[in-house]
C-alpha cells in the first residue's frame, strides 16, 4: 500500500500552520518531526504513560492516541506553548523548588495534565491530585514531590484569588 | 511502535459513515475516540485497510432525557458522561462507575459508544448498560434496529453488531424512585481496567432485597448477570448467613478467566468479597434514602 497523505491546517501554540502529513502519523510525531517541538515525549505509544500529553481544543489528551489528521482545524498547545505564555511558570518554579523532576522525561506531561487542575483552581485534596495525575507515569520521583509541587501551586493560586 | 499504513476517510454525516461501512465491509474500521483502537494500531495488533473517522459527525453525541429513558449518543465522550447532571440524577450507577474508566486524558477523548462497541470484558460501561437493562441502537444502510443488552454482548470483544452497522445510541431506563445502585471495582492502579468488579441495581424493602441485578466484569469473557447469587438473596432478610450463601452461590455463576492480573481462583475470591461489600452498601444506601 502506498503512503496515504492528507493536507491539514491547525493552530500550534497560537501559530497557524498547514502541512501535508501521512494519515497514519500520530500527533506527537507530527509535533516533534514536522514542527520541531520536542517537548512532547513518547514513552509507550499505547496510551499508558502520559508522557505525550498535549492540549487539543482546551482538553488534555494523549498525543500518541490521536492522528495528526484528526487535529485538522484544532488548536494544539504543547508544553512549549504553555511555557511561552507563562501559564505554568509558577508550577515550573515549584517543580524546581520541590525537586519534582529527575530525568525529566515525564515532566512535560505532568505539567500539562496538572495545568487542567490549575486553570480554574478549586480546593482539592492530595488524593484528588493523585487521581488527576494517575494516568501519568514517573519512573524517578516516586510522585510525592510532584504532588507537593502541584499542591503548592494550587494553594498559592487559591490564596491570590 | 508506529501504526501500519492505512487509508483514512472523515465521515461527514451518519449516512456517509453508513455508506462507507457498507462499501468497505471488513476493510473498513470505525475510529471514535481512538483510545482503544490507536494502541492496537501503534502496536500493529490490528491492520485495517481504511479508517472511517466518525468524530466530525454532528448528531452522534449528547445526552437527553426522553420520558423515562436516558438517550446517550455513541460519540459522547466519557468526560461528558462523567459531568452530566442528567446522568448524575437519572443514571447514578453510571455516574459512580465513570471515574473508574481510564484516566483523565483518556476520558477527554474516549467515547461511551466506543466502549460498548469494543466490549472489553473488563470495561465498566458494558457492565452498567447490562445491569440497567439498556438497549443499543445500531444503524446500517438497511435501516436501524435495537438490541437489548442481554442479547448484545456475545463474548470476548464480540457483540451482536454487524460489520456494516454503526452504533448510534444507547437507551437506558432512568432510575425509578426507590432503586438503589452500587458500583465497585478493584484495579491495580486507579483508572486501569478492572481485575474484578460489579454493577448492582437493587430494590430493597426493609432489610430484604426484593429485586436485584448483579453484573460482574473483569472475570468472564463478557459482562455477566449472576442468577444463582441473586436467588440466594431475594426475599431473605440480609444477614451474614445470607451473604455467605450468596457468595457461595456465586461459585456457580462465575468461572473467571485467568490473566496477567490474577488466577481464576483469585478473581473469584475478589468477586465474592466485592459482592459482600456491594450488598452491604446497597442496604446502607436504602436505609439512608
Ligand atoms: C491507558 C488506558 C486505560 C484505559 N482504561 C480503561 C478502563 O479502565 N475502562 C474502560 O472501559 N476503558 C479503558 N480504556 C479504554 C477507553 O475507555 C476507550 O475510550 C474505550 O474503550 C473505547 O472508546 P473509543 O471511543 O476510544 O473507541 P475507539 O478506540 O475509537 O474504538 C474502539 C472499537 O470500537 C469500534 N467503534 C467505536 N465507536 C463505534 C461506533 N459508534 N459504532 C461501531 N463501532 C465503533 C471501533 O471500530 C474499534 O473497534 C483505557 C484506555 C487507555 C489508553
Ligand atoms: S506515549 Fe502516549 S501515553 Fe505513553
Ligand atoms: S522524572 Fe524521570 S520519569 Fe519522572
Amino acid at each position: 500500500m502506498s503512503e496515504a497523505t492528507m493536507e491539514i491546517s491547525l493552530s500550534v501554540n497560537g501559530e497557524q500552520v498547514a502541512r501535508t502529513v501521512p494519515v497514519r502519523q500520530h500527533l506527537v510525531d507530527f509535533l516533534r518531526t514536522e514542527m520541531g517541538l520536542t517537548g512532547s515525549h513518547l514513552g509507550c505509544e499505547h496510551g499508558v504513560c502520559g508522557a505525550c500529553s498535549v492540549r487539543v481544543d482546551g482538553a488534555v489528551v494523549r498525543g500518541c492516541l490521536m492522528l495528526a489528521v484528526q487535529a485538522d482545524g484544532a488548536e494544539v498547545v504543547t508544553v512549549e506553548g504553555l511555557t511561552q505564555t507563562g501559564e505554568v511558570a509558577d508550577l515550573q518554579e515549584n517543580f524546581v523548588n520541590r525537586n519534582a523532576m529527575q530525568c525529566g522525561y515525564c515532566t512535560p506531561g505532568m505539567l500539562i495534565t496538572a495545568s487542567e487542575l490549575l486553570r480554574d483552581p478549586k480546593p482539592v485534596t492530595r488524593a484528588e491530585i493523585r487521581d488527576h495525575l494517575s494516568g501519568n507515569f514517573c519512573r524517578c520521583t516516586g510522585y510525592h514531590a510532584i504532588v507537593d509541587a502541584v499542591e503548592m501551586t494550587l494553594n498559592k493560586r487559591l490564596e491570590e484569588g | 511502535m508506529k501504526a501500519p499504513k492505512f487509508n483514512y476517510v472523515k465521515a461527514e454525516s451518519r449516512s456517509h459513515a453508513l455508506q462507507l461501512l457498507d462499501e468497505l465491509g471488513e476493510d473498513g474500521r470505525i475510529i471514535a475516540g481512538g483510545q482503544s483502537l490507536m494502541p492496537t494500531l501503534n502496536m500493529r495488533l490490528s491492520q485495517p485497510d481504511t479508517l472511517i473517522d466518525i468524530n466530525k459527525i454532528p448528531d452522534l453525541g449528547g445526552i437527553t432525557l426522553d420520558g423515562n429513558i436516558v438517550r446517550i449518543g455513541a460519540l459522547t465522550r466519557h468526560v461528558e458522561v462523567a459531568n452530566s447532571p442528567v446522568v448524575a440524577e437519572h443514571l447514578p450507577l453510571i455516574a459512580e462507575a465513570m471515574p473508574h474508566v481510564a484516566h483523565h486524558a483518556v476520558r477527554n477523548r474516549g467515547t461511551i459508544g466506543g466502549s460498548v462497541a469494543l466490549a472489553d470484558p473488563a470495561a465498566e460501561m458494558p457492565a452498567c448498560v447490562l445491569a440497567l437493562g439498556g438497549t443499543m441502537v445500531v444503524e446500517s444502510v438497511n435501516g436501524s434496529r435495537e438490541i437489548a443488552a442481554e442479547d448484545y454482548f456475545h463474548g470476548l470483544y464480540e457483540t451482536a453488531r454487524e460489520t456494516n452497522e454503526l452504533l448510534v445510541e444507547l437507551r437506558i431506563p432512568a432510575k425509578k424512585t426507590g432503586d438503589i445502585s452500587v458500583f465497585m471495582e478493584l484495579a491495580q492502579r486507579h483508572g486501569d481496567y478492572a481485575m474484578a468488579g460489579l454493577a448492582c441495581v437493587a430494590r430493597i424493602n426493609g432489610n430484604a432485597f426484593e429485586g436485584l441485578r448483579l453484573v460482574y466484569f473483569g472475570s468472564e469473557d463478557k459482562p455477566t448477570l449472576a442468577s444463582k447469587a441473586v436467588s440466594a438473596v431475594i426475599g431473605q432478610a440480609w444477614s451474614e448467613e445470607c451473604k455467605e450463601a450468596a457468595t457461595k452461590a456465586l461459585e456457580d455463576d462465575l468461572d473467571p478467566m485467568a490473566n496477567l492480573q490474577g488466577s481464576s481462583a483469585m478473581k473469584l475470591h475478589l468477586q465474592k468479597v466485592l459482592t459482600g461489600r456491594a450488598l452491604d452498601t446497597a442496604i446502607e444506601r436504602a436505609e439512608a434514602a
